[in-house]
């Protein structure tokens, strides 16, 4: 979708403000919905990457710019608990189980938390599928526009560059978010010369390097 | 368009859990101060702190959630998932050459060779910066950034400025760290669309040449390894 949360290229947003020694959390609270969020995300279905990173673009563009970074998390989070059928909008209103609700089993013991906190679940997928592009092929980034979730972004749609690598072949965010299947696809990395997307302010020798999947390209 | 929430319509959906939100702080403290779902009070730290308290314990009380999970989750990421892990990692490949070609053919399998899991780091790539290549990292849609290696990302990775200017301005951005690129070096800009993580292996500094593999995993710094710093001797006493 063309969102707010694309941000390439805009201009306007304010100096970058760098924290020295930056502590891994401000808050408490940013730490338990960051650690709420690894849990809950075992759980898959709405929870699983592509959908949550659809859930944080749909937020109104206001509540985007304005929140902070866990504070959008946790405001995900009060819809996808519901509607991932983990509580009831019931029970969000009065804080408690609605009464004679069955006990829930634990999703991620104490015990498990050492195998899994500092693994990735790999987007990476075994099938046999055909690369339609090649390494060092002239290519360009589709002049498209899909509502939903997609990783292109607007900034380089239409520009052409040239595949760098054939990174193999990866589930497809952009069903994957929607729970329309993973739709596996091989992925590159693409070579964009600056001057191709912003014209010639940029520096001849600047380049932009972006990861795209089959169906975001098309031969030059 | 089809979204995953298009029985309830996610932004009216939204709307609801955030009226439900000031429900789950009444239930966990009764008679605290409810602030009307759309005012600029919902948004102020005190009255977060109370609304994910409460969330917790609904999710603790559902038997959904352990709190010693939580507790085990954030002291990972306070104490041992962070850049010193990026920085052994770069430490090595400075001091011994055959390490430097194997992270960057394959930086998973390097990783693994300083004992982190293979799984953790599968999907990651090294970038090699030198004098003549300038390599940084930027997540212009959202926030991926290379954590198991580096830990969970500073807030300015994650800030509109820098997302929306690193790919239009990487030079300006980068003066602003205090790196100042020749003209002739070429700039490139990683954006992390996909699930490949990437990350930068700097320049090793001038004079370090006396200095042991600790010492010089100490001089790494976080933002080196994303581009938007060299790594310096600093203050570091180098042995004659």
């Amino acid at each position: 979708m063309n969102g707010v949360h694309d941000m390439g290229g805009m201009h306007g947003m304010g100096p970058i403000r760098h924290e020295p020694d930056e502590p891994t959390f401000h808050e408490r609270w940013e730490g338990r919905v960051y650690a709420l969020s690894r849990v809950l995300r075992t759980r898959g279905g709405l929870w699983n990457l592509d959908a949550n990173r659809h859930g944080l673009e749909v937020l109104p563009p206001v509540d985007y710019v304005r929140m902070s970074y866990y504070e959008k998390w946790f405001a995900l989070m009060l819809t996808t608990v519901v509607a991932a059928g983990d509580v009831t909008q019931a029970e969000v209103q009065t804080g408690s189980p609605a009464a004679g609700s069955p006990r829930k089993a634990v999703l991620v013991t104490p015990e498990a938390v050492s195998s899994m906190v500092d693994r990735r679940a790999s987007a990476r997928r075994n099938a046999a599928v055909v690369p339609r592009f090649k390494a060092g092929q002239r290519v360009r980034a589709r002049n498209v526009h899909p509502p939903g979730h997609t990783r292109l972004p607007r900034y380089v749609r239409g520009r052409s560059g040239v595949v760098l690598v054939d990174r193999g072949v990866f589930l497809f965010p952009d069903t994957n978010a929607h729970l329309r299947g993973e739709k596996p696809q091989h992925l590159y990395s693409v070579r964009f010369a600056a001057r191709e997307i912003w014209g010639e302010q940029a520096s001849p020798r600047d380049f932009v390097h972006l990861d795209m999947w089959d169906d975001y390209l098309q031969p030059v | 368009m089809s979204r995953p929430y298009d029985s309830v319509g996610r932004r009216g959906f939204l709307k609801t859990a955030a009226t439900g939100a000031a429900g789950v702080v009444a239930g966990a403290k009764p008679g605290a101060a409810q602030a009307p779902p759309d005012s600029a009070q919902q948004v102020v730290p005190s009255d977060l702190t109370l609304r994910v308290k409460a969330l917790e314990s609904l999710l603790v009380d559902k038997g959904l959630v352990d709190r010693a999970a939580l507790d085990r989750i954030v002291d990972a990421f306070e104490t041992k998932i962070g850049p010193r892990n990026g920085a052994r990692v770069v430490a090595r490949a400075w001091v011994d050459p055959a390490y430097k070609t194997r992270l960057l053919a394959d930086a998973a399998t390097a990783m693994e060779e300083l004992g982190f899991h293979r799984h953790q780091g599968e999907d990651i790539v090294a970038l090699e910066n030198t004098s003549k290549i300038h390599n940084m990292v930027v997540c212009t849609l959202c926030s991926c950034y290379p954590w198991p290696l580096l830990g969970l990302p500073p807030v300015w990775y994650k800030s509109a400025p820098y997302r929306s200017r690193a790919v239009i301005d990487p030079r300006g951005v980068l003066k602003e760290f205090g790196v100042d690129i020749n003209a002739d070096v070429e700039v490139r800009v990683w954006d992390s669309t996909s699930e490949i993580r990437y990350f930068v292996l700097p320049e090793r500094p001038h004079g370090s040449e006396r200095l042991d593999e600790e010492a010089l995993a100490a001089l790494v710094t976080r933002d080196s390894m994303l581009g938007t710093a060299r790594v310096t001797l600093g203050a570091t006493q180098v042995p004659a």
